[in-house]
């Protein structure tokens, strides 16, 4: 019975919180937007070790990529986006620390679903022209700005003057991190104000542009990261016995990469419960064959007033399932509450589906009667005199 | 009192064998024995003489290992398992030493027992379970469980539960064996006002005082009937 219990409390906790997990990286992901493709230089999985001396050496992506990847047929638009770590930003007695800071062009907000909440957004000029303006994140606007309105304040970023031209819509969080905690100024206005720090591996692997690249409604995912990947080949001149150099990462290779790592705990679970149900089961046996013969009397009288063979045998086999149901019973309800335990003091989601609580009867319904054949067809067979006789 | 003469069971050159391990024991060596209905037979003879195995094999409990044993004209000496247990849920009622009551039963679905292997609706077996119960007498006691009873209370309780499926032959193994003679011989007076009823019984014993009540007494002898 124990094992029953533990079983299926594992079964139903465990598959809750994966199913929860599920649940909130799927929209997370989704978030992203599952049009999007970035190109850069590296790849957002990669297998084994990373070279980083290989990527670093890779040719920087530029906005000018950007521009002739927006003429491929199968592509609405791609911008260059960059951005930068700030140490703190100040807006006198208030100030938020580890903020970013972002480059990009016009396109940016509906490129990444960002709505202006107020103000305005970028136009092509301020971009063109190098106008030192900003739209910022609404956890800076509520940080900075409590009581006032953000928009036409002056901030400072490395000693420079931003102007604030508008406010983004809150978006909430990207696994665990804030997407509203930035400030987008035009690109051209980054490069001057925040020049990259030539010579670290790291900086020349991360601190370039990526390209975002926004594909046709109706396109097929893979036909656009296709032509881009031609287009880019052919812009770095490489040979077709050269590989690629530069990443295309989509939404996708993030979800491929969660699915296989939640499939390996899949296993696992699916590894403890059979492990614990079949101990469940062995205990089942144990106990009804134990009751078969304290009650071998019990059953010759029965067998003597009429009882067939398989009245006996249903007998014994429903209690035996019903004994396995009362633990798989216990087990959901322990489970249920693990999930909710875990899900109320750690940042994981639980979601119980009523699949679940079928499953967990089912397996305990299966271990009831698997484990209880036996004692049911030993009890069945008894000879009625014998059993009669047996003190 | 109308005397009938048909016979409800007959067995022909019955006989018996058990193996001990590598001993084979003649239980019985071919007996010949008629029941008639409204018969009320006693079975006498030392332990060992196979008087149990000729109970159990006229009550379907076992099979002879040859030898031919009729039930109103069917042969049911080749019955499956299956069908023996419906044989002995319909054609008879017993009662056994011990009184053989299911301790976490109550007295009423003790005696209402029988009526479930018959798919009989739960409240039809209730209504038949009461009304036999009051015959016995035990009105009063019918919510009792058998450990808050007394014995001539229990061996009650077991003769309702033998006439709940209205049976053809009733069958007693040592039915005041346990009980002290007062109890006993008020269960036999029971015994002889279920015959005189039109009932037929057939029973077991040891005690003379006993089997004098039945008008015929069979006595058996190293599996072979002694006397009749």
């Amino acid at each position: 019975m124990l094992g029953i219990i533990i079983g299926v409390t594992t079964v139903i906790a465990i598959l809750s919180l994966i199913e929860g997990l599920n649940r909130t990286v799927a929209e997370q992901v989704k978030s992203i937007g599952s049009d999007l493709i970035f190109l850069q230089k590296f790849s957002w999985v990669s297998t084994g070790h990373r070279d980083l001396d290989k990527l670093a050496g890779r040719p920087d992506l530029l906005p000018d990529d950007a521009e002739a990847i927006t003429k491929l047929s199968s592509v609405e638009i791609a911008i260059p986006q960059t951005s930068r770590q700030l140490q703190i930003l100040k807006y006198k007695d208030n100030e938020v620390s580890n903020s970013s800071v972002a480059g990009s062009d016009e396109n940016y907000a509906w490129v990444n679903n960002y709505i202006v909440e107020s103000g305005r957004d970028f136009s092509r000029d301020d971009v063109l022209h190098r106008r030192a303006v900003g739209i910022i994140g609404s956890y800076i606007a509520t940080n900075l700005f409590p009581d006032e309105t953000a928009v036409g304040k002056d901030l400072h970023l490395n000693g420079h003057r931003i102007k604030i031209i508008g406010v983004f819509k809150e978006k909430g969080t990207f696994l665990g991190n804030s997407l509203d905690d930035f400030i987008l100024i035009p690109y051209t206005v980054f490069e001057k104000f925040f020049p990259r720090p030539r010579g670290t591996l790291w900086s020349r692997v991360y601190g370039g542009y990526s390209i975002g690249i926004k594909a046709k409604d109706g396109m097929k995912i893979e036909e656009t990261t296709d032509q881009v990947r031609e287009l880019m080949r052919r812009r770095h001149g490489l040979g077709f016995d050269k590989e690629d150099d530069f990443e295309l990462n989509t939404q996708q290779i993030l979800m491929d990469l969660y699915q296989s790592i939640t499939n390996v705990g899949f296993i696992a679970i699916v590894a403890i419960a059979a492990i614990s149900l079949v101990v469940g089961g062995i205990g089942i046996m144990n106990i009804m064959l134990v009751s078969v013969a304290e009650r071998t009397r019990e059953i010759g009288i029965r067998k003597a007033v009429g009882a067939s063979n398989n009245n006996i045998l249903a007998q014994f086999l429903i209690e035996s399932i019903v004994l396995a149901l009362v633990g798989g019973l216990i087990g959901i309800v322990f489970g249920m509450l693990l999930a909710w335990l875990i899900s109320a003091v750690s940042p994981l989601k639980a979601s119980v589906s009523f699949w679940m609580i079928l499953l967990g009867f089912g397996f305990s319904a299966s271990v009831g009667i698997f484990f209880g054949i036996y004692p049911a067809r030993r009890a069945a067979s008894l000879n009625p005199i014998e059993a009669l006789r047996y003190e | 009192m109308k005397k009938k003469t048909d016979i409800i069971c007959r067995a022909v050159d019955v006989k018996k064998t058990y193996w001990r391990g590598k001993v084979a024991v003649e239980a019985l060596r071919g007996v010949s024995f008629d029941i008639k209905r409204n018969a009320y037979i006693s079975i006498m003879g030392p332990s060992g003489s196979g008087k149990s195995t000729l109970v159990h094999i006229l009550s379907c409990l076992d099979t002879p290992t040859s030898g031919e044993y009729y039930l109103e004209n069917a042969l049911v000496s080749k019955y499956s398992d299956e069908e023996l247990a419906k044989v002995r849920n319909i054609f008879f009622g017993f009662i056994f030493q011990s009184f053989s009551l299911l301790p976490r039963l109550s007295a009423l679905d003790n005696v209402a027992l029988p009526l479930i292997y018959r798919s009989i609706s739960k409240h039809e077996r209730i209504a038949k379970a009461k009304e036999i119960i009051e015959n016995v007498g035990l009105a009063d006691r019918m919510l009792h469980r058998p450990n808050e009873l007394s014995g001539g209370e229990c061996q009650r309780v077991a003769i309702a539960r033998a006439l709940v499926n209205d049976p053809k032959v009733i069958f007693a193994d040592e039915p005041t064996g346990n009980l002290d003679s007062k109890t006993g011989a008020e269960i036999m007076e029971i015994f002889d006002h279920l015959v005189d009823e039109g009932n037929t019984v057939v029973m077991v014993t040891h005690d003379v005082n006993v089997a004098a009540h039945a008008r015929r007494t069979v006595k058996l002898k190293d599996g072979l009937i002694a006397n009749d």
